[in-house]
């Protein structure tokens, strides 16, 4: 009953479990290389740029303008430090909105400049205080998300470490989008996910299981396009290789992207996100009346006549259409999964 | 001090049913009394959350929405099971609120102008948007862009719906470039946000409105009291994350008591009308091109028809 218990009598869960704990570990590793020292290492010229224009330079989301091969580009990343001062100073790699209004003024620039857009997203999430609030992360996000998806320029986006929610999706919206092998993305950390669903911080190896988090669950989902393999033990044993591994595939890409028209490459864009997910259509109807008819038979019978008359409880009307397209689950009576995504 | 009655008591307790408890005041109050309140406690105004279906009694006029969509129904993508499995909280949600899905759609008029508006239910499942929450805003989207009408969605919601990992949290991506694309094409969307707006349907189409309002002490945030408090120790000032802290910010229009919120919404109805069709809008969707035709030709409209103070009143915040 308890999720406790069921990888206990299940030797295969408990192998699985370990396996996905260790890469959401691989994938917050502080040896890891961070944004700018892969752009380091993959590009040829390199010159960052600071600050949202509105409010100050975030640090936990870095910017600016580099050569990958024949391609300039406009790079935008989370950036998390390597010790623990510079991970103070870039608060962990957990943007302000300023930092999402960084990036929001790198890609329009971008786009006037017809510079294709390399995004690199590792972080935990957007910060989550007081500051952070009061200065709209919420709008932030969203704005991001939406300045990306109909960006005038190709998007490429890298998921080269954990993936946390809408602050990372904030970056992470593009043409293509590539992962590192040890790389992770959730709706909600496997800890917090724990707390809320499990009711224990303990069971966040349960959780992160059951989200499907690894680069190659989120490739059979149809959430990244490709995965990249890491060298040695990890990302984090070998910089220079990684690096190499990631600008080969990131590269290609640029080159696959370059020759699209632009208008043919935003629609491919929204088409891209617009079918994700995954439901079935049904027949209408689940009547109300369980309700009020369980509550009835505890109360006499004036108490019911009262419940019948009451005027909040009526049932929601109206015609229910078909849906504007086929989908995958009209056709099969098995519940439609993976393969609608 | 409890009075013994001769005979035996009918009840033990007040039924859930009848009587509800304000959380504020602490006031008894009859369910019948309150529902025609319109959920709001008489004594010190505070806002009890509205279902869907009276939430679209009090907007929109009588007789006149049409839902589309009803039969989307969740499945189970990941195989979720963290203490329950997903298709059986689905299914406890399903018949504990009479709904398929935390959001409802269709059109309606309101005040007698035509609208597409989408609003959701905290009940079915903390109103958690998955996959066909966010099919159903984007579907309401597309459907406010083609049939050129005004958007309203009414947001209630905790935010993303954990058990469909990644897939719940592409809905946001979804929801927010289908909004690009009905901005772009000049068509006018008001968010409504209630209580709760939080988490990921805030950081995607209900931050986003060309205005922004909100019913009063709504809890509207990003992160959870409880993840703020957990990831970071920050004291947290009293009202924050609150719809008033939010007017205060910058990021709501402005605060609407729910008495008054059918009215607001006719009054900027009448204001607030989609722009008349440009000729390059048939070729391509969005882009810089059509979107500062669509906007200059709003200002041309207004010019033509109202004073332009009336019409500056109307303008949702333009941030990007």
């Amino acid at each position: 009953m308890q999720a406790g218990t069921l990888h206990e009598r299940d030797p295969d869960h408990a192998a699985l479990r370990e396996q996905v704990w260790t890469r959401v570990q691989l994938a917050r590793n502080v040896r890891r290389p961070h944004a700018l020292e892969l752009m380091r290492h993959m590009a040829a010229e390199i010159v960052e740029l600071h600050g949202d224009r509105l409010f100050r330079d975030d640090p936990a989301i870095v910017g600016g303008l580099a050569r990958l091969d024949r391609h300039r580009i406009v790079f935008v990343g989370h950036q998390k430090g390597a010790e623990t001062d510079e991970n103070i100073r870039r608060n962990f790699g957990m943007p302000h909105p300023e930092g999402y209004r960084k990036g929001i003024r790198l890609f329009q620039l971008a786009e006037r400049l017809k510079l294709p857009v390399v995004t690199i997203v590792d972080t935990p999430g957007a910060f989550p205080g007081q500051a952070s609030e009061e200065r709209g992360v919420a709008e932030a996000i969203a704005r991001s998300i939406q300045v990306l998806s109909g960006l005038r320029t190709p998007v490429v986006v890298v998921i080269t470490g954990e993936g946390g929610s809408g602050g990372a999706l904030a970056l992470g919206v593009g043409d293509v989008v590539l992962a590192l092998e040890n790389s992770i993305y959730w709706v909600s950390s496997p800890e917090g996910c724990a707390s809320i669903l499990w009711r224990s911080p303990e069971a966040a190896q349960d959780a992160a299981v059951a989200m499907r988090l690894t680069a190659a669950d989120q490739a059979e989902l149809g959430v990244i396009d490709q995965v990249i393999a890491e060298p040695g033990q990890g990302a984090h044993t070998d910089h220079a290789d990684t690096a190499k591994r990631l600008k080969a595939a990131i590269v290609a890409r640029l080159d696959e992207l370059a020759d699209q028209p632009v208008d043919a490459l935003v629609q491919a864009r929204y088409g891209r996100f617009r079918d994700m997910g995954a439901w079935t259509t049904v027949e209408p109807v689940v009547p109300r009346s369980e309700r009020i008819g369980g509550l009835a038979e505890r109360w006499g019978l004036t108490d019911r006549l009262r419940g019948l008359l009451e005027s909040g409880r009526a049932t929601l009307t109206g015609s229910v259409e078909q849906p504007l397209r086929p989908q995958a689950g009209d056709l099969a009576d098995e519940p439609p999964l993976r393969e609608e995504v | 001090m409890p009075i013994k009655l001769p005979f035996r008591p009918r009840r033990q307790e007040f039924p859930p049913d009848l009587w509800t408890r304000c959380p504020d005041c602490g006031e008894m109050l009859y369910n019948k009394q309150l529902e025609k309140n319109l959920r709001v406690c008489p004594k010190c105004g505070h806002h009890f959350r509205l279902r869907v279906d009276a939430r679209l009694r009090l907007l929109l006029d009588q007789n006149s929405f049409a839902e589309r969509d009803g039969a989307l129904k969740s499945v189970d993508p990941l195989g979720f099971i963290d203490q329950k499995p997903y298709l059986d909280r689905l299914e406890a949600a399903e018949v504990s609120t009479g709904l398929r899905e935390a959001a409802v759609w269709g059109t309606g008029s309101i005040g007698g102008h035509r609208v597409v508006i989408c609003a959701m239910d905290f009940a079915f499942m903390g109103g958690s948007m998955g996959s066909v929450v966010g099919e159903k805003v984007t579907r309401a989207i597309e459907a406010a862009r083609s049939d050129r009408l005004p958007l309203v969605i009414v947001s209630s919601s905790g935010g993303a719906r954990m058990q469909e990992g990644t897939l719940a949290l592409m809905q946001l991506a979804k929801t927010c470039a289908a909004l690009g694309r009905l901005a772009g094409a000049g068509v006018p969307y008001i968010s409504v946000m209630t209580d709760p707006t939080t988490g990921g349907v805030f950081a995607s189409f209900a931050a986003l409105g060309d205005v922004n309002l909100a019913e009063p002490r709504a809890l509207i945030g990003f992160a959870g009291a409880r993840v703020a408090a957990g990831t970071i120790a920050e004291e947290l000032p009293p009202g924050f994350q609150r719809a008033e802290f939010l007017l205060e910010h910058g990021f709501l229009d402005e605060v609407v008591p729910r008495p008054q919120l059918r009215d607001r919404l006719i009054a900027l109805l009448r204001l607030f009308r989609p722009a008349p069709l440009v000729p390059v809008e048939s070729q391509n969707g969005t882009g810089p091109m059509l979107r500062s035709l669509g906007l200059m030709d709003v200002l041309g409209d207004r010019d033509e028809t109202r004073g332009s103070a009336e019409a500056a009143g109307s303008q949702g915040p333009a941030r990007g």
